[in-house]
């Protein structure tokens, strides 16, 4: 009854990958005590406070920032918005420097985005505080993965067993790569769809079945996660236009019906309409994205709780 | 090295008690409902609540709380309270509310759940039920309903243990062995 010992064994979140499927399963247990409250005319808990968050966000963000900061905030931490462009970061700081000074005016959780892929496990080395990944480069998204799994076994009672879908630029994204790690670890059967030019095969080193074939691929699926096309790539030979991208790739209703009946239809946003989905589906009722939303502070919340109990 | 305090038919005298005290203090059981603490408050909750139905002939409403986002220890403990569920299925505002924990001791946890109840809701009052206090208060609460006074030394602990945990019924005080943390009861 007492004494059972639940923790987390970094102070930083930095992929899932280095996850092990106890602390998946504690991260998405404590989250749901976050979600109560989320709900209430009282959303917020004195859990943290007197702590402060740092958001330092080297790339473009609304959600996850938006998010992370009313996560910090629901839980009593003081939070404070790093923007890059009126920072020091453009007179030629170092990054290291930067995390630093931020860790020096009193920052206990440091949430980075970058667009390189690994910075947030350098600043981990050199700090104190924790640092929570919150997408870098080509490498992982952590937070998304997370929340992610978190509303399929809200939707459907368990993750073992399911057949999930991941469709579209799996090569470029780091949402795809943390759900394949998450999904794979709590015993998912994971597919990945899209074009050859974007899903690199040494992936299927990790257990995942790739189909090119978007009708083959849907075929008995529990759960879709649709990715969003990265207009930037466009014109760089990936794919050959939205169009054809969308002709192949894109969820219709007549594509979704090949999944289960009761299949929940996922994206971690922000959507392109009418290209890798059509607005039926998103505003459909086997759509979960806007819950996909709520749930993100929830477990963002529990990610914070859990990383502030780890000793240094 | 452990001592049994209570058996299971002492555990099951003091609630009927308890029952009967909670139902004469409040003039019958309207507006009245119980909420447990987790973890062991929950399961005295909810056989209080059998009692008081089985005398009233009626159903009285039960929820569980969990303290853990509340706690004044947050930042001493070893590691993070395990997150427990809050299930508190009706309206709190202008209810009674009689808040059940297992062991009173230092009085921090009930300070925590009634700031967790404020943040729910305006209850109408606030009573406490314990089955066990054993002392050492550091903070002004006191026990409306009391199973069962137990003096204790710091260096103890009490431990009630229940089916519901798949133990048998019973209170038991140990000896802290040299590990244990001040304030885990």
């Amino acid at each position: 009854m007492r004494g059972e010992r639940k923790v987390l064994s970094s102070k930083d979140l930095l992929g899932i990958k280095e996850l092990s499927r106890e602390e998946i399963t504690l991260v998405l247990d404590t989250a749901a005590g976050f979600k109560d409250i989320l709900g209430r005319d009282i959303k917020k808990v004195p859990t943290l406070r007197g702590k402060t968050t740092v958001n330092l966000f080297f790339e473009p963000s609304t959600r996850t920032r938006t998010s992370f900061e009313l996560a910090a905030k629901r839980l009593s931490t003081d939070v404070i918005n790093f923007s890059v462009p009126t920072s020091s970061v453009v007179k030629g700081e170092s990054l290291v420097d930067t995390a630093l000074t931020v860790q020096a005016l009193g920052a206990d959780f440091i949430v980075i985005r970058h667009a390189s892929s690994g910075v947030p496990h350098l600043l981990a080395r050199h700090l104190h505080a924790s640092v929570i990944n919150a997408g870098d480069g080509t490498n992982e998204h952590p937070t998304q993965a997370l929340l992610d799994a978190f509303t399929i076994r809200e939707k459907k009672g368990r993750i073992a067993g399911l057949t999930v879908a991941i469709v579209g630029d799996i090569m470029h994204s780091r949402v795809a790569k943390s759900n394949i790690y998450c999904l794979k670890t709590l015993g998912a059967d994971v597919r990945l769809i899209g074009p050859p030019t974007l899903i690199p095969r040494n992936l299927r080193e990790t257990g995942v079945a790739i189909f090119h074939n978007m009708e083959d691929g849907l075929k008995g699926a529990d759960v879709l996660i649709m990715l969003r096309i990265q207009m930037e790539r466009q014109g760089k030979g990936f794919f050959p236009s939205t169009e054809e991208y969308a002709k192949n790739w894109g969820l219709t209703p007549e594509r979704l019906s090949r999944a289960k009946e009761d299949v929940i239809v996922m994206h971690p946003g922000p959507m392109n309409r009418g290209i890798e989905i059509v607005s039926e589906i998103a505003d459909g009722p086997k759509s979960v994205i806007l819950e996909q939303v709520t749930n993100g502070i929830a477990v963002r919340m529990s990610v914070m709780y859990l990383l502030s109990g780890v000793k240094r | 090295m452990s001592k049994e305090l209570m058996n299971k038919k002492d555990l099951e005298r003091a609630l009927t008690r308890m029952a009967h005290e909670i139902i004469e203090k409040n003039k019958g059981i309207s507006n009245l409902c119980l909420i447990g603490i987790q973890r062991g408050g929950v399961h005295l909750a909810r056989r209080l609540a059998a009692k008081i139905g089985s005398i009233e002939q009626k159903d009285i409403p039960v929820g569980s709380l969990d303290i853990a986002f509340y706690r004044d220890d947050l930042n001493i403990r070893k590691q993070q309270p395990i997150v427990r569920k809050t299930d508190i299925p009706f309206e709190v505002n202008d209810l009674k509310i009689v808040l059940v924990d297992d062991v009173l001791f230092t009085g921090r946890s009930i300070r925590s759940a009634m700031d967790a109840l404020m943040d729910i809701g305006r209850p109408a009052a606030i009573q406490l039920a314990v089955l066990i206090d054993r002392g050492h208060r550091e903070l002004p609460i006191k026990a409306d309903y009391v199973g069962k006074n137990i003096p204790t030394s710091l260096s103890e602990t009490v431990e009630v243990q229940m089916e519901e945990e798949g133990l048998d019924d019973r209170v038991i005080l140990k000896k802290m062995d040299a590990g244990g943390e001040k304030g885990a009861q």
